[in-house]
């Protein structure tokens, strides 16, 4: 009898958490997102500490080496290393995490509606996600990000804002990033659209956009955070790759990428420069593949391992 | 199967063209036009003059109409000329993709070389100590940004060791193939760094699969040696989805080669159509564009017949 009761129900979350704890690159992971989340929230409080901020240019103090007032040390422009490291970390997560879930409402409406409706929409729409997914993604991307968006017919105060860099990169990895939910989803729709629950609820003459939202969506969500997870680390990569191309966030506002723009010269005054961005890159995209790695052991735990 | 070849090429092409609208209509949403460019560099030039060469070259005329005369003289054979030679586009491009091929194929074949036996070696051990350092080691290269991976390279061997050269294609004033060589091994040897990575993970986790299979234990229990169960028997099986995955990454390995090209300051078709997109070199970023598109249209449709060739399961009607 005690056997039993300590074999209690367990809610599933409780399970799923288990199993992502023994995962533990993953949860390693985690905590370092954790960390690096907090340092880029904290940025403004760190450059109002060191008496710094990230975009004052300062051509007397280039290339400091590391000291109290700059941890870091200065960049070729004599701005302070560390929080500008600190402010494109918020740059790199935001776009990150925003395009992946812009991504991922993209993704899930098509999915959905090929899946439900099938027949010739279907066709059509996995036809276009099939084409989209064979294109060279960063030529695309570079087209897209170099677009006078003036000539788009956007308001001036949008296109003249400083904002404006982040708003375009999230949008434009968006518009091609949103293939691989499209499919997963539509494929588990496929198979959902055909249980007892479903009929149920279309005998009950619920509509259309009521089945799939309350019916079927929430037995697909599983691979849409795991795939979400995942793409998050590449997106991360595409932003660095755009800004240091000079397509993507634009200076002043700095990000990891952006601060390597130009770094084939750095190499020889300031190598410590071209490594910090790009380990911070690096610790930030792994951390989100480990993440994502483990959230797929812990939320489908039947995929072949 | 002729008849599925045709069929796939027809699609392929459609999506070529619709391609060709689509970037056609946002390179007219680039900034500046030609002709805006020519006023700027050329002070004399009157409102009257631009209005007057705007005709000329047909840019007064609305988008489609100048796509339906970019579409009919590119039919003809005729892509126009390049803002930044000053030649027409064909003349230069077959140089720049030649540059490309070499640097492409060689990652490629130098990937696909070391992530086989790696894969199989991983998939082998599963669980390891060994599949656990392939695996941390091929997150690690799917994780790493690839500028910085050059820029990397970059620094230790040409700047720290002095070994190889920083860039370009060929020291100036030399014209040795040695010469050449030594220029092409830092990039070769970063875009592969950057491939070889996932096609590792596919290779191992396909053949994970692969070996969990009845007819994998069936031959092992007939006695047959274990090298030729994981060689012919195993891999043989595990290569048909990786195949595929191959052919699918041919527009990643192009992304890939365009950053490679451009920190190494490689002239190939990736720096060529980046340089084009920034110096308002229309044609060439078009031809550039969808020349990359074709290529990788065509690498899909090789991945699928390779797939009827490896797996005589599968056939197309």
């Amino acid at each position: 009898m005690a056997e039993l009761a300590a074999a209690a129900p367990r809610s599933l979350l409780g399970l799923t958490y288990r199993r992502f704890r023994r995962h533990r690159l993953a949860v390693a992971s985690a905590l370092l997102l954790l960390v690096l989340a907090l340092a880029a929230i904290a940025a403004p409080l760190v450059a109002a500490a060191l008496g710094v901020d990230a975009e004052t240019v300062n051509l007397l103090g280039r290339f400091q080496a590391p000291s109290l007032a700059h941890p870091l040390g200065t960049d070729e422009l004599g701005r302070d290393v560390l929080v500008r490291l600190l402010y494109g970390g918020r740059v790199s997560l935001i776009v990150g995490v925003a395009a992946a879930l812009a991504s991922a409402v993209i993704g899930t409406a098509v999915g959905l509606v090929a899946g439900y409706y099938g027949g010739r929409l279907d066709a059509i729409l996995m036809r276009v996600t099939d084409s989209v997914i064979t294109l060279p993604v960063l030529p695309l991307l570079i087209v897209l990000a170099a677009l006078d968006l003036g000539k788009l017919g956007l308001p001036e105060a949008l296109t003249q804002s400083q904002q404006i860099s982040l708003y375009r990169i999230v949008a434009i990895i968006a518009l091609v990033g949103w293939t691989r939910v499209a499919r997963l989803v539509r494929g588990a729709t496929l198979s959902m659209r055909e249980r007892e629950f479903v009929l149920a609820a279309q005998a009950q003459g619920a509509s259309a956009l009521r089945i799939m939202g309350v019916h079927i969506l929430p037995n697909v969500v599983s691979p849409i955070i795991v795939s979400t997870t995942l793409s998050v680390g590449g997106i991360i990569l595409f932003e660095s790759i755009l800004s240091f191309l000079g397509l993507g966030i634009q200076p002043p506002l700095p990000s990891w990428g952006n601060m390597l723009t130009g770094a084939q010269e750095l190499i020889w005054d300031a190598p410590q420069l071209v490594v910090y961005p790009g380990l911070l890159i690096f610790a930030t995209v792994i951390a989100f593949n480990f993440l994502g790695d483990g959230l797929q052991d812990a939320l489908d735990p039947r995929a072949a391992r | 199967m002729t008849r599925y070849v045709a069929q796939r090429s027809i699609e392929s092409l459609i999506v070529l063209a619709v391609m060709s609208v689509v970037v056609y209509g946002l390179i007219g949403l680039m900034p500046g036009d030609p002709i805006d460019l020519m006023i700027n560099a050329n002070p004399n030039l009157t409102p009257a003059d631009a209005a007057r060469l705007k005709a000329l070259y047909g840019l007064d005329l609305p988008l489609y109409e100048r796509y339906w005369n970019w579409l009919t003289a590119a039919l003809g054979g005729d892509f126009g000329y390049s803002r930044l030679f000053s030649r027409p586009v064909l003349e230069v491009l077959p140089a720049y993709l030649g540059r490309t091929a070499i640097l492409m194929g060689a990652s490629f074949v130098l990937s696909v070389a070391i992530a086989i036996p790696t894969g199989i070696w991983a998939a082998t051990r599963p669980y390891s100590r060994a599949d656990y350092v392939i695996n941390l080691l091929s997150f690690a290269g799917i994780s790493v940004a690839p500028f910085w991976l050059a820029l990397l390279l970059i620094m230790l061997f040409a700047v720290g060791l002095g070994w190889l050269p920083a860039g370009g294609m060929q020291t100036v004033g030399l014209d040795s193939l040695a010469d050449k060589a030594a220029h092409l091994v830092l990039p070769v040897l970063a875009l592969t760094l950057l491939s070889v990575a996932g096609v590792t993970r596919y290779v191992r986790a396909e053949m994970i699969g692969v070996l969990r299979q009845d007819y994998v234990r069936t031959a092992r229990a007939k006695g047959v040696p274990e090298r030729q169960v994981v060689w012919r028997h195993g891999l043989r099986n595990a290569l048909i989805p990786v195949v595929t995955v191959l052919a699918l990454d041919f527009g990643a390995l192009f992304s890939g080669a365009l950053i490679t090209e451009t920190v190494f300051a490689y002239p190939g078709m990736g720096k060529l159509i980046y340089d084009a997109i920034l110096g308002n070199d229309f044609n060439m970023a078009l031809i550039g564009l969808l020349f990359a598109t074709l290529l990788t249209l065509v690498g899909n449709l090789l991945a699928d017949l390779a797939y009827a060739k490896l797996d005589p399961r599968i056939s197309y009607g």
